[in-house]
């Protein structure tokens, strides 16, 4: 089955010219491993940028720039190995978040609700939070609503929302004006990657409490 | 090595993008010093320009065109013409090496050979999107937007601007800005589907 809800083109143009942040740019990326539609038109958006570099203005760089260039290419030795191809225990997460999941050491679960556990991604980027959520099959996240953007991919099982029915490999681009509770489908728990640039704020969770959780 | 002086110098004339590609490929299975040094021709300044735009220092801008370019030689055999065009291929290597020297950040990627990559249907649409050949009717078609359409694409490529800091800096909804910005992304993915005698 192949995604049915996909990136807008505005945010497709970001990633492609690289004007985005890494947080969410792990998200689209994600995506892109599930999403050969998306591939698609990811390459059609960095083309725009291979003829912008075709027609822009050139300016001259140094005399000794190429020779500097071959000798560095001389030192440095042949070219980069290729990753050796080692199968993964399991393709649930794609990469690149499985590199990421493999360089915080693996997922330690924490507990949000009865029904929920967040597992708080470290990247290089302090202006976003990328995180997975585990809700079990049949429950609601806890309501809440956020500041800035929000992108929600899921991994495995669905849920829905008031932007409709979100499978494995679908993403949702949720803005400040939606305040929305996804409800896990019955028969599997819903894993999903969510990035955000703000914190979330939960309805029902004591906000005193909000900070100890890291959420 | 004689190529950095043997080759004589011209002026940055355009190269056909069919004549970059097969440069590119020459570099990937023959190490061909003297093709790279073409594509150094070509591009060195090119990328020069793009990265002082960015935000650079002439500096910077000169040692982050040197990475790009050590890139190309050291990562040519992941080069698929299929995909993309040779400019396009190398103007994902500079964004990535600026975004990581400007932005000291990574700019994730799929792994092509990825177990848990979703394959491509069979009847992929847009597939021959990115090729070498397609990249004049891509620059014809730039060339054909408005001028209000081409100036969101140039804050986005030449700016570093997100869509929604450029609806901030224009003062319009961020709906708006997202509309213009599919409407102008499918003219040109139009243009690019049309079959070649409709140009
Ligand atoms: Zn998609």
């Amino acid at each position: 089955m192949l995604p049915t809800q996909h990136l807008s083109d505005a945010l497709l143009i970001d990633y492609a010219a690289g004007t985005v942040s890494e947080g969410w740019s792990l998200a689209i990326a994600t995506h892109l491993a599930l999403c050969p539609a998306c591939r698609n038109r990811v390459l059609a958006a960095e083309a725009i940028g291979g003829a912008m570099i075709e027609a822009i203005e050139p300016e001259p760089v140094s005399e000794d720039a190429l020779a500097a260039t071959l000798a560095r290419i001389e030192a440095d030795g042949e070219s980069e190995p290729r990753r050796p191809a080692v199968p993964p225990a399991d393709t649930l997460f794609p990469e690149p978040l499985r590199s990421y999941l493999a360089n915080a050491g693996g997922i330690v679960w924490r507990r949000l609700s009865p029904s929920a556990q967040t597992f708080i991604i470290p990247t290089g980027d302090r202006s976003t939070t990328a995180r997975l959520l585990k809700i079990a099959a049949g429950a609601a996240m806890p309501v809440h609503s956020h500041r800035g953007l929000e992108l929600t991919l899921v991994l495995q099982g669905a849920f829905h929302d008031e932007g409709g029915t979100f499978a494995r490999g679908d993403i949702e681009e949720a803005n400040e004006e939606v305040e929305h509770q996804p409800i896990a489908m019955p028969g599997e728990d819903c894993i999903c990657l969510a990035v955000t640039d703000a914190k979330l704020r939960f309805r029902g969770l004591p906000r005193l409490l909000q900070p100890f959780l890291g959420i | 090595m004689d190529t950095g002086t043997a080759t004589p110098k011209r002026d940055a004339a355009p190269m056909d993008p069919a004549t970059l590609s097969r440069h590119l490929c020459d570099v990937a299975e023959r190490r061909d010093k003297a093709a790279f040094a073409e594509l150094f021709r070509h591009f060195s300044p090119r990328l020069k320009s793009y990265l002082l735009r960015l935000g650079g220092s002439a500096s910077g801008a000169e040692e982050l065109v040197q990475e790009t370019m050590v890139a190309v030689w050291r990562k040519a055999d992941r080069y698929d013409p299929s995909k993309a065009s040779a400019s396009t291929w190398i103007f994902t290597i500079a964004r990535n090496l600026r975004i990581d020297a400007y932005r000291r950040q990574k700019h994730p990627e799929i792994e092509a050979d990825d177990p848990a990559l979703a394959p491509e249907p069979d009847e992929a649409p847009d597939v021959a999107v990115g090729r070498g050949q397609d990249a004049a009717r891509l620059t014809e078609a730039l060339s054909r937007l408005s001028d209000a359409d081409r100036s969101l694409l140039r804050m986005s490529f030449y700016d570093d601007l997100s869509h929604s800091t450029i609806a901030d800096r224009l003062g319009l909804p961020l709906g708006t800005v997202k509309s213009r910005i599919r409407l102008a992304f499918g003219k040109l993915r139009t243009a690019l589907a049309q079959p070649e005698d409709d140009i």
